[in-house]
């Protein structure tokens, strides 16, 4: 067998179905060896970067490994934020690309570049692939590294001479042996004994669940400790859908963008306990200000995250699923207390405001809200990055683990779409639903073509607010409102001080998206009003292929609740609508 | 408070694995005072020695973020404040036009070996204690170093 029949057959070993890709001159044996292939669905994307989304996509609504197979160079390079989108969120994703062979590797060969020197530091491991006697063991290995551990990007650089040289002998490895990697995966006993007697006697205790619960495939673990135990618990971006979004302990999302009751929890709780989160930035604020009251737990699989943000009484390394597992028998029921109570009572005092009239201009909130009610309960939905990412985190009834996919870490624009697309291919009887922003649909909206051509039925909700809302945000409220390059629809005629819309703003907007849905052969549809947007949804969500949902929305509504950068989080922006209460 | 440690590791001798290394503790902010990198007993397995001035935190945070490279087997962290032995070589070239006799007296009092002896200058070699290098280099600087080479330190846990 060639190196190209090797890769093919270790995809089919690994139990791989579909690849994402863009073929170039350096892979085109890899393609030549796909060329009459049955068992694999060869998507082929109109950017390396899609490519790279989608085998995420596919991944984060599976827990699988995506695949994406992409050429050397340019290729490559554009496949880089796709990787690092993943490695931010401990995504499983492998990524095969071409390199120039062997002999011209270092003399700056035609689409040559360092491949695993980029990917270095934006993926859990990587290879350049020098002899093809290494490469069934590095497929081999790379798989089992991506979905091990805490999940990661893999990626493997070939040299097109190793994708055409012939190898004797080959069968794929039953074994790995990496001598250097050995995750943690039952946590010592010992220490959740100790953490489960604190717990005991804490009187408010809290659970601040992230990511890794997910990638564990905890959610039942977890909510059999807290309701057992009565302790009221939080979820990061990355771990929504955890639990239903109306359990009686869940207090909802923390962070810059959390929930009044999240935030304050938080703050006011005398043990927190961590479980498969990395206390980001995005959710602690002033870290020298956060949780000053509590005892630190920190149950995570990787033992860098433990003390690396803040300092930790009581770690446990091992998988969230078995550390919880554990615990639960360790831990003995019971009742809520007074903190429990007092918790979920600011919860229940502090719901979301906004203000949608009939025949007024859309609230995004309400259209997430609406999607809400009339979207599956089984829904996926894939979110690009901004506004509409935090309303979607905080307005949409978030259903169960795996339904709510975004690129919390890194925060890459353009990824909704793609996403969508790979979440589609790996779950085809369930709806997918892309919530994107103008601005970020545009950074990939060359998949739209993608999609029609091999009918991928995505439900593209468009919230188009004519702005980049979420720096627009910034700008308004911590900029004096110079809103620099934020507005979509300035043209050089402009005032440059312009400071919000007026009378005077240019009535075009581009791009149409109904017409650019209709020019990639997707359906296209659009809302201005309430009423308008509850029948588009209900046609659109309906429709079979691919469609283009756009809302018109109000230019200028700000996500609230939000804590400035660099604050403490129970100093929290509740929004005009709270004020006016 | 920063102090000196030597981070041992034991990494499988792979393509990359120093920039793997060397590119972590710089992606992370940190600065290294030296490196070494050698075989052992053991074929394909190397022995690196990396000496950081960093506060404990830090340096826990960096062995942790070392051990989760997938060709790193083993790392050890020996505080240079704790039980540990710790040694450097280093080669010199001095210059000996300003006072030949007292130079060689000093190098015979530092028990450091005379590799080779020119008309105007002398090589010499010595291992020893930190302390012991900088106090060498020290008391020969007055004649005039022309060369020097160090080869970092590097060190071994002493209980």
């Amino acid at each position: 067998m060639n190196g190209s029949q090797i890769v093919i057959d270790a995809l089919k070993q690994e139990g791989i179905d579909t690849l994402f890709g863009y073929p170039g001159g350096v892979v085109i044996p890899l393609f030549d060896a796909l060329f009459k292939e049955k068992e694999l669905n060869v998507i082929l994307n109109r950017h390396e970067q899609a490519s790279v989304h989608a085998a995420d996509g596919y991944a984060r609504s599976t827990g699988k490994v995506g695949v994406a197979l992409v050429t050397s160079g340019p290729g490559s390079t554009n496949a880089i934020t796709g990787i690092a989108t993943a490695k931010l969120d401990s995504v499983p994703i492998v990524v095969i690309s071409g390199q120039v062979k062997n002999g011209f590797i270092g003399t700056d060969g035609f689409q040559e570049v360092d491949m695993s020197g980029m990917t270095r530091t934006i993926s859990k491991h990587n290879y350049l692939v020098n002899d093809i006697a290494d490469l069934p063991k590095i497929m081999k290995d790379a798989f089992y590294i991506a979905r091990t551990g805490r999940p990661g990007p893999v990626s493997i650089d070939i040299p097109v001479d190793v994708l055409t040289a012939e190898l004797k002998n080959y069968k794929y490895p039953e074994e790995v042996r990496l001598p250097g990697y050995k995750p943690t995966i039952e946590g010592n006993s010992k220490q959740i004994k100790k953490l489960a007697e604190t717990i005991q006697k804490a009187e408010k205790p809290l659970f601040y669940t992230g990511g890794g619960i997910v990638a564990a495939g905890a959610e039942k673990e977890l909510l059999a400790v807290v309701e057992k135990t009565n302790i009221p618990f939080v979820t990061t971006l990355m771990g929504l859908g955890t639990s239903d979004a109306d359990h009686p302990l869940f207090l909802g999302m923390p962070g810059m963008h959390g929930r009044y009751a999240a935030n304050h929890a938080m703050m006011q709780c005398d043990l927190l306990i961590a479980v498969g989160a990395r206390f980001d930035d995005r959710v602690t604020g002033d870290l020298s200000r956060f949780a000053t009251k509590a005892t630190i737990a920190h149950i995570d699989i990787d033992p860098a995250e433990i003390g690396k943000n803040i300092q930790t009484e009581i770690p446990v390394v091992g998988d969230a699923k078995h550390v919880l597992k554990e615990l639960g028998k360790t831990l003995k029921a019971r009742p809520a207390n007074g903190w429990c109570k007092a918790v979920t009572s600011w919860r229940d005092e502090s719901p979301l405001t906004y203000s949608q009239k009939p025949g007024e201009a859309l609230a995004p909130q309400y259209v997430i809200e609406k999607l809400s009610e009339l979207s599956k309960d089984n829904a996926i939905i894939v979110t690009d990055v901004g506004q509409h990412q935090m309303f979607s985190a905080l307005y949409y009834k978030h259903k169960g683990p795996r339904c709510f996919i975004s690129s919390g870490g890194l925060g890459t624009m353009g990824f909704g779409l793609p996403a969508a697309m790979g979440a589609v291919l790996a779950n085809p009887k369930r709806q997918v639903i892309a919530i994107c922003g103008d601005g970020g649909f545009q950074m990939n909206i060359q998949e739209l073509a993608t999609c029609a051509i091999n009918n991928i039925p995505v439900k593209a909700l468009v919230i188009n607010n004519q702005y980049l809302g979420m720096v627009r945000q910034w700008q308004e409220l911590f900029w004096d409102k110079k809103y620099s390059k934020v507005c979509l629809k300035q043209t050089p005629n402009c005032p440059p001080e312009c400071k919000g819309p007026n009378a005077k703003c240019p009535e075009l907007y581009l791009p149409d998206f109904v017409k650019v849905a209709e020019a990639n052969g997707v359906k296209g549809l659009r809302a201005s009003t309430p009423d308008e947007l509850i029948a588009m949804l209900k046609e659109g969500l309906a429709y079979k292929g691919p469609v283009v949902m756009e809302c018109i929305v109000r230019q200028e509504e700000n996500v609230y609740p939000m804590v400035p950068g660099g604050k403490p989080i129970d100093e929290m922006i509740l929004g005009p609508e709270k004020e006016k209460a | 408070m920063k102090t000196k440690h030597t981070i041992r590791l034991k990494v499988v001798n792979t393509v990359g694995v120093m920039a793997r290394i060397t590119g972590l503790i710089s992606q992370r902010g940190y600065n290294i005072d030296s490196i070494m990198s050698t075989p052992t007993e053991i074929p394909d397995i190397y022995s690196v020695h990396l000496v950081l001035t960093e506060t404990e935190d830090k340096i826990e945070q960096i062995s942790k973020q070392l051990n989760k490279l997938i060709d790193v087997v083993k790392v050890t962290d020996i505080s240079h404040d704790k039980n540990y032995i710790v040694r450097e070589f280093i080669m010199v070239k001095i210059s000996t036009a300003k006072n030949r006799p007292d130079l060689l007296q000093l190098i015979g009092l530092f028990r450091a070996k005379v590799l080779d002896l020119a008309s105007n200058y002398v090589v010499v070699s010595m291992t020893g204690s930190p302390r012991k290098i900088q106090r060498f280099i020290e008391a020969v600087q007055p004649f005039g170093i022309q060369e020097l080479d160090r080869s970092g330190e590097f060190a071994v846990l002493d209980v």
